[in-house]
């Protein structure tokens, strides 16, 4: 179970820490060099992106990612075997990230069925809210697996508290309005929206959306659970490279 | 579990979080003006004195006498201001965003109609307004794009994926996310998650209301078929509307580009390479491949080269309650080419599939039959591609004269 796992690791870190790749960016055996480096640095657990060709909630670099690995002729076969190949070599959790669209079209209880055979632990859907995803949240029930949802500073309490009873695992605020790969004011307006969020639910929360250096995290501390290092390693590959990875993440951490 | 927006399977709202709120809002503000007894009237007084309506209901005698078939009528949406039926949606959204007290609009648009009524729309109610456009489409509508920065709105030209109308969508949806306090995006066509499908059509309904009541007081009954062509589908909706409840044949036209069977086409609704799917916050039949991804779509026009469809129409599909077929580049071409020589009248690209189809059907029909062909918008802003598929000699020369005169 993830929820057991976190809590677990949580006992022995402050915040943990969850990154991202879109699989096949730059390459499918850089992807998998860069599982490989974030895993030695410490990495608690990861999100995988299986691309999409209309990716509305991601901003311009990680859009980029997705086009780029679709315009080489990636299909979602291949995402799924490159997951089969990090859960049997890692031991950490694994996510998948995607578009509704993927999992519907591969067949949502295909894909669940899916998910459990190659180990993964659990999936982030954006653009699946629990209103239109009751065959996902079945499917997903049924092989035990997480879905994982979303709390924005849009989202009010009654809300939150609807979104937390569907979700497994933990639940994934969106720091700020705004779509992937943007600024972001760690501010004392995000430590109330935490404090909210918090208030909804007893599961572990996630933070996401412009964390990108050790002072990001060092404000997280005691605020969330989870820090998500999203768009900051794609920018980091693009700019120096899969061995700058390593270094980068250990970084972040105390 | 509450389930809004739903078109037998299709429609829904598929949105990140982060939008939930605002969809809320605007379904809140939509439901109040449709139950508010003054809002219809209101906009409907808008629409006369600031958009010519009622448009007319024009008989084409010439094209009737040419085809030796049913009487053929062209509903003259070409004639509102902006020159498209677009804005008929975009005053009614316009109305909406003076409720929500919101400042800023944005919109995509892809062959610009769209674009320019909503740019049109915030220079009278003084917002701010920023249009995202394919870079691919702003190279085919550059006179849209003049215009549209003219009216004060920033074009952005989206360089993302195949750089048309969907692209410009999402990055529409991506504004929108980290905007929507101040920002109301004014889609522009009875597609995205719900209430869209739903509004679009609710404000283009003006269409078929008018046709309906114009062709019963000039013939004293109904049509045999009413064709319209289908992009989105807000044009089709807005005729199909006045004709719902009648044994009418509602025939909705799309873009069979360089034909069906090669591929290079945007029918979701009448060929074999679309399928169901879910994207842009809906779910409706896409041209999409095997793995969800959304495929590379063609046709002569901008406006209806999009790689989804209005769900309302999907469920018709299904229904049997619409007919859907494809009109090629060449067909419409032909199309438009006779309705400007024998009525005078100039469709838009997009318009003449319509037109297309209804030529195809109408000399098998008898002078006892009456058909409605919406001309949802006027042809000017393609001259640049009509000419240039008509190899017009005399028009490529001016066209280089004035490159000179720009080079000197």
């Amino acid at each position: 179970m993830l929820e057991t796992y976190l809590r677990r690791q949580r006992e022995k870190k402050e915040i943990l820490l969850m990154t991202h790749i879109v699989v096949g960016y730059p390459s499918f055996e850089a992807s998998f060099e860069i599982v490989k480096a974030m895993v030695a640095a410490g990495v608690d657990l990861m999100e995988l992106q299986i691309p999409f060709s209309e990716p509305i909630a991601d901003g311009p670099v990680i859009l980029r990612a997705n086009q780029e690995v679709l315009a080489r002729g990636a299909r979602v076969r291949q995402a799924l075997a490159f997951a089969e190949r990090a859960t049997a070599a890692f031991d950490i959790p694994f996510l998948f990230m995607t578009y509704c669209n993927i999992v519907y079209k591969y067949g949502v209880a295909e894909f669940a069925a899916e998910m459990s055979r190659i180990g993964m632990a659990g999936a982030i859907v954006p653009d699946l809210p629990p209103e239109e995803g009751t065959t996902y949240l079945a499917a997903m029930q049924t092989h035990q697996l997480a879905p994982i949802f979303i709390f924005s500073p849009t989202t009010g309490q009654e809300r939150m508290r609807m979104l937390a009873g569907h979700g497994r695992g933990f639940i994934y605020c969106v720091a700020r309005k705004g779509v992937t790969g943007q600024q972001t004011t760690f501010s004392e307006a995000l430590e109330d929206y935490l404090a909210r969020c918090r208030q909804a639910t007893d599961l572990p929360l996630a933070l996401g959306f412009g964390v990108k250096d050790r002072s990001d995290i060092d404000f997280l501390r005691g605020k969330a659970d989870i820090a998500v290092i999203g768009t900051e390693t794609i920018r980091l590959v693009d700019e120096h490279g899969v061995g700058a990875v390593e270094g980068f993440i250990r970084g972040l951490q105390p | 579990m509450h389930k809004r927006g739903y078109y037998a399977e299709f429609g829904g709202a598929f949105l990140p979080e982060i939008l939930n709120a605002t969809f809320d809002e605007l379904e809140a503000v939509f439901e109040a003006a449709k139950a508010d007894p003054d809002f219809w009237p209101a906009y409907q007084d808008v629409m006369a004195t600031y958009s010519c309506r009622a448009t007319p209901l024009t008989f084409a005698a010439n094209l009737t006498r040419h085809f030796g078939g049913a009487r053929i009528y062209v509903k003259r949406e070409d004639l509102n201001h902006t020159g498209a039926h677009k804005a008929n949606n975009v005053m009614g959204q316009g109305l909406l965003v003076k409720r929500m007290g919101k400042t800023r609009v944005i919109a995509e648009t892809g062959a610009g109609q769209h674009g320019v009524a909503t740019a049109t729309m915030a220079a009278r109610f003084g917002f701010e307004c920023t249009i995202y456009m394919g870079e691919v489409d702003v190279e085919r509508q550059r006179p849209n794009v003049f215009w549209m920065e003219r009216l004060g709105a920033t074009v952005v030209p989206v360089r993302n994926g195949t750089r048309i109308l969907k692209d410009a969508i999402n990055e529409a949806f991506r504004d929108w996310v980290g905007n929507m306090d101040t920002t109301h995006y004014v889609l522009g066509t009875a597609c995205g998650p719900h209430p869209f499908p739903e509004m679009v059509t609710y404000f283009q309904s003006i269409i078929g209301r008018e046709a309906r009541r114009q062709i019963l007081e000039r013939e004293g009954r109904l049509p045999k078929r009413v064709y319209a062509c289908v992009g989105g589908g807000s044009n089709a909706m807005g005729l199909f509307s006045g004709f719902l409840d009648d044994p009418v044949e509602l025939v909705g036209v799309e873009a069979g580009g360089k034909g069906l069977a090669s591929g290079r086409h945007a029918a979701r609704l009448c060929s074999a390479d679309a399928s169901v799917g879910v994207a842009q916050g809906y779910r409706t039949f896409f041209l999409q491949d095997s793995d969800g991804q959304m495929r590379e779509t063609h046709s002569i026009s901008a406006g209806l080269d999009y790689v989804g469809v209005s769900p309302i129409l999907a469920n018709f599909k299904q229904s049997g309650r619409a007919r859907f077929e494809a009109a090629t580049d060449a067909e419409v071409l032909e199309a438009l080419s006779l309705t400007m020589r024998r009525e005078g009248l100039i469709p838009a690209l997009e318009s003449a599939h319509a037109f297309a189809q209804a030529f195809k059907e109408a000399p098998d029909m008898t002078p006892e039959d009456i058909v409605i062909i919406n001309q949802s918008g006027r042809g000017d802003k393609d001259i640049f591609t009509i000419a240039e598929a008509f190899e017009d000699p005399a028009w490529r020369e001016f066209i280089k004269h004035k490159a000179e005169q720009y080079d000197a």
